[in-house]
């Protein structure tokens, strides 16, 4: 009797423990997109305004071979025969780009800020190393990917994906080079994972994305060469083998894409930003101006103290905005220092933080994209993503709407740091360490909030592209601002400023939208 | 009358201690040999206190001088009641508080997990002066709590559901024992706030699969009616997860490994033999992904005595 409850209690055990370990697999949100099937080609976007690229044509791509030659009828049989065995992972491959390539290079993109987006660890002397782009893969590795490094990284490859899918659909539309499931019947029953358009195959627009985007982001993330081109080819295999282009429709494309690449990679050697870094002397002098205004200059909150996240980004040259517009942007002081105002404020910060409700902390946690994640552009490029994958858009009307997404985006980082510090006023927790904070306290000053200006810039122009979903937009701009203060991050004043000066900030990307042609 | 009174103590005061502190921290209750009598229920209180200084990045020992020390203080209302003297059912339910001593990062607090053990005594051999007894166990825990698991490592636990099993085996000669137990804990994925996250790879979602866990514990000393002294080692691997980054934070699904030894004393007063004071400590001398946490801990318990024939309060009428 005793042995078989022994055995029963076991088994019962046992078998609990089997059953509930099979289920444990976690899939993404998008891990499962259909295949993309645009409402419209836009077959005209090769005439859409283009960001840096001068001219749709700036790159002479040749034009195609006849589709009835012998060297064509080959690479028709070359998807066939791919066609002919494809394993459950090349299937696998084929439906994950399936689901557009801007999709899954801007979801890789975030997966490469998140990777990056790590302060270096501290020398032995209490100085902090910096990252060096000359020796990316020494510690600490190149690059830190923080919020303003992040946000021209996505700006950068989101406007050359744009420029270079433009450029694209000029030729597409040019030469007219029909797909191979247009062509061939055989490869048209088996094209049976990606949605069939009359959109020209030649060049590829894949080719195009990955060839453009690898290129950029080897710049952007060093490190990442091996990863960055193994994709790359994965996209042109996967392409190649669900029917949707031939071998030389992805040359072609690809080619392109990394000609138009050089074009953004030699703006961003010359964009300032190789001077946002700065030297000690330069940090001492935005402390001393500080001190000669009579305010108490930020200080960083970290031990040791670690140099300010990159003080001269403010002068990193705008994709879309001139540099007299940017200073008219820069808003007014902060309240200062000394003044009821800031004590009333830094009062009301220590109001939130003394009991934080289990809302507050995730309202807090929920915006947070702090060390270690995505940044705050990169949770407004996810929320874009997932709230363009039901538009049905074209792959260039995707690329176009990241494009002033991050333009918008990096224009937000550009006023937002130069305001920070120009002013550079301290953090709540620097005016009063009884303030503490429900997630980590960024290491650059106060005024203006960044994740209010990013939500502001980001807000504004998503509403310009889905206006159903304004209101929407505007509630989370609201929550991820207000999810500062609740924090315990910023004032009152640092928050409604940056959402003010991200606003304006995002008009300048409205006006670009309701001028380029593709509305 | 040979009962001897249960008290729980952690293994779930382990998962409480959340992140840094080590699973099983400490004696006494569902890793131990001793088992209530029938309709007897012993309850108590336990205090523990925490902290760490230091702790492992993956396999890198450092410190964080915006954390300075971690500490973690958890009261815990415990409990063992015998169905009969060979099947007990235990449970155990802390409220945490953290803090860090530097920095700028807030301590969280709240009511934790609730855990509920089966305790069944299987076989039970008498060698004359020795005896040898097996044990079979179940446990589950969960968070009673909506707390965050996302906060580590100050957040007060991991936020997970999970069930446990567990096969113990104990030898008494004289009044010295060892015991020796082994568990896997199957852990349910967790959600957390945020609808992003980067472990080795970036996961568009909020929830977070938990990696399984396999933890060991040795004891060994002295058990008699009025005294129980124990020296304790306990292991705990999690099979799977990942280690943390240079310099990044801790996250709830991280490989967290830990050794601990410690000790434990367990009183009861021969002029009141329904008390039992107990207290004890232990120390983490290896681990990963975990703070290497000195913990100590006291308590009381009381047993009641639901058996018809005594009085309705058998440690009074034993005065």
């Amino acid at each position: 009797m005793r042995k078989t409850l022994y055995t029963l209690l076991i088994v019962l055990t046992g078998s609990l423990i089997i059953y509930t370990s099979c289920k444990k697999t976690v899939e993404g949100r998008t891990d499962n997109v259909p295949a993309l099937n645009p409402a419209s080609v836009d077959l005209d976007a090769g005439t859409w305004k283009t960001v840096l690229l001068s001219r749709p044509d700036s790159f002479l791509v040749a034009a195609p071979a006849l589709i009835n030659v012998p060297g064509y009828i080959g690479e028709l049989n070359e998807i066939k025969g791919l066609q002919h065995n494809l394993s459950d992972q090349q299937i696998s491959d084929i439906k994950y780009w399936a689901a557009g390539s801007v999709l899954r290079w801007n979801e890789t993109m975030r997966e490469l800020v998140a990777k990056h987006n790590l302060p270096p660890y501290q020398n032995e002397d209490g100085t902090y190393p910096i990252p060096s782009s000359a020796n990316p893969f020494a510690y600490p590795e190149f690059p830190f990917s923080n919020p303003p490094y992040a946000a021209r990284a996505y700006a950068y490859i989101s406007a050359a994906q744009y420029d270079a899918l433009v450029a694209c659909w000029h030729y597409k539309k040019l030469y007219n080079r029909a797909a191979p499931y247009k062509v061939d019947s055989t490869i048209n029953a088996n094209a049976i994972y990606i949605n069939k358009t009359d959109l020209p195959s030649y060049p590829s627009d894949a080719a195009v994305l990955a060839g453009v985007t690898a290129d950029l982001m080897k710049l952007f993330f060093p490190t990442e060469i091996g990863a960055v081109e193994a994709k790359a080819a994965n996209a042109k295999e996967s392409t190649i083998a669900s029917g949707a282009c031939t071998r030389s429709d992805w040359a072609a494309g690809e080619a392109l894409g990394r000609q138009i690449a050089s074009v953004f990679a030699a703006r961003g050697r010359t964009d300032n930003t190789g001077k946002a870094v700065g030297t000690q002397t330069q940090w001492d002098s935005l402390a001393t101006a500080a001190i000669g205004k009579g305010e108490i200059p930020w200080i960083s909150l970290e031990t040791p103290k670690r140099n300010p996240m990159l003080p001269f980004f403010g002068n990193v040259k705008s994709l879309l905005i001139d540099s007299t517009s940017m200073a008219s942007l820069l808003p007014g002081p902060p309240p200062s220092t000394n003044s009821d105002q800031m004590k009333k404020e830094t009062e009301e910060v220590l109001s939130y933080v003394k009991n934080p409700s289990r809302d507050d902390i995730e309202l807090v946690h929920f915006w947070a994209d702090g060390a270690g994640t995505y940044t705050p552009p990169g949770h407004w490029n996810a929320i874009a993503s997932e709230d363009f994958i039901v538009q049905n858009f074209s792959e260039v009307r995707w690329a176009r709407n990241m494009s002033l997404l991050n333009i918008a985006m990096m224009d937000a980082a550009i006023i937002c740091w130069k305001t920070k510090y120009f002013y550079f006023n301290p953090r709540p927790s620097q005016m009063n360490p009884e303030i503490k904070t429900t997630t980590g306290v960024p290491n650059f000053p106060s005024y203006i909030s960044g994740h209010s200006t990013f939500s502001g810039a980001a807000a504004t122009i998503l509403s310009h592209i889905l206006p159903a979903r304004a209101d929407a937009y505007n509630k989370m701009a609201d929550d991820a601002s207000k999810s500062r203060l609740v924090g315990g991050l910023h004032y009152r004043s640092d928050i409604e400023v940056g959402m003010d000066v991200g606003k304006k900030t995002g008009n300048y990307a409205v006006q670009r939208a309701q001028t380029d042609g593709a509305e | 009358m040979k009962h001897f009174k249960r008290h729980m103590l952690l293994m779930k005061l382990a998962l409480v201690l959340g992140f840094f502190a080590p699973l099983a921290a400490s004696a006494q209750t569902d890793v131990d040999a001793i088992m209530m009598d029938k309709n007897n229920f012993c309850v108590g209180g336990i205090y523990s206190h925490s902290g760490w200084k230091n702790y492992w990045e993956g396999t890198l020992k450092r410190n964080n001088e915006n954390l300075g020390t971690v500490t973690t203080q958890a009261i815990s209302v415990n409990g063992n009641y015998g169905i009969n003297k060979h099947l007990n059912v235990l449970f155990g339910l802390p409220y945490i508080s953290t803090k860090a001593s530097a920095g700028t990062l807030h301590g969280m607090k709240g009511v934790q997990d609730l855990s509920l053990w089966v305790k069944w005594q299987g076989i039970q051999k008498d060698f004359g002066k020795s005896t040898l007894s097996l044990f079979v166990l179940g446990g589950v825990s969960t968070p009673m709590s909506n707390y965050t698991p996302d906060f580590q490592p100050l957040s007060i636990g991991l936020g997970s559901t999970n069930l446990s099993a567990r096969i113990m085996a104990d030898y008494w000669v004289n009044n010295f024992f060892v015991t020796g137990s082994a568990t896997y804990t199957y852990r349910d994925n967790i959600n957390i706030d945020r609808t992003s996250y980067y472990t080795t790879e970036l996961h568009n979602t909020n929830e977070v699969e938990m990696p399984n866990v396999a933890s060991f514990n040795l004891r060994t000393g002295w058990r008699s009616h009025y005294l129980i002294a124990e020296a304790v080692a306990t292991n705990m691997t999690t099979l799977g997860g990942f280690d943390i980054r240079r310099n990044d934070m801790p996250f709830p699904s991280n490989k967290m490994n830990a050794t601990t030894v410690g000790a434990n004393l367990k009183y009861t007063p021969r002029a009141m033999s329904g008390l039992s004071i107990i207290g004890g400590g232990n120390y983490t001398v290896a681990g990963r992904n975990m703070g290497q946490s000195t913990t100590i801990y006291g308590g009381l318990f009381y047993v009641l005595d639901f058996n018809k024939k005594h009085a309705t309060n058998s440690a009074a009428t034993k005065k």
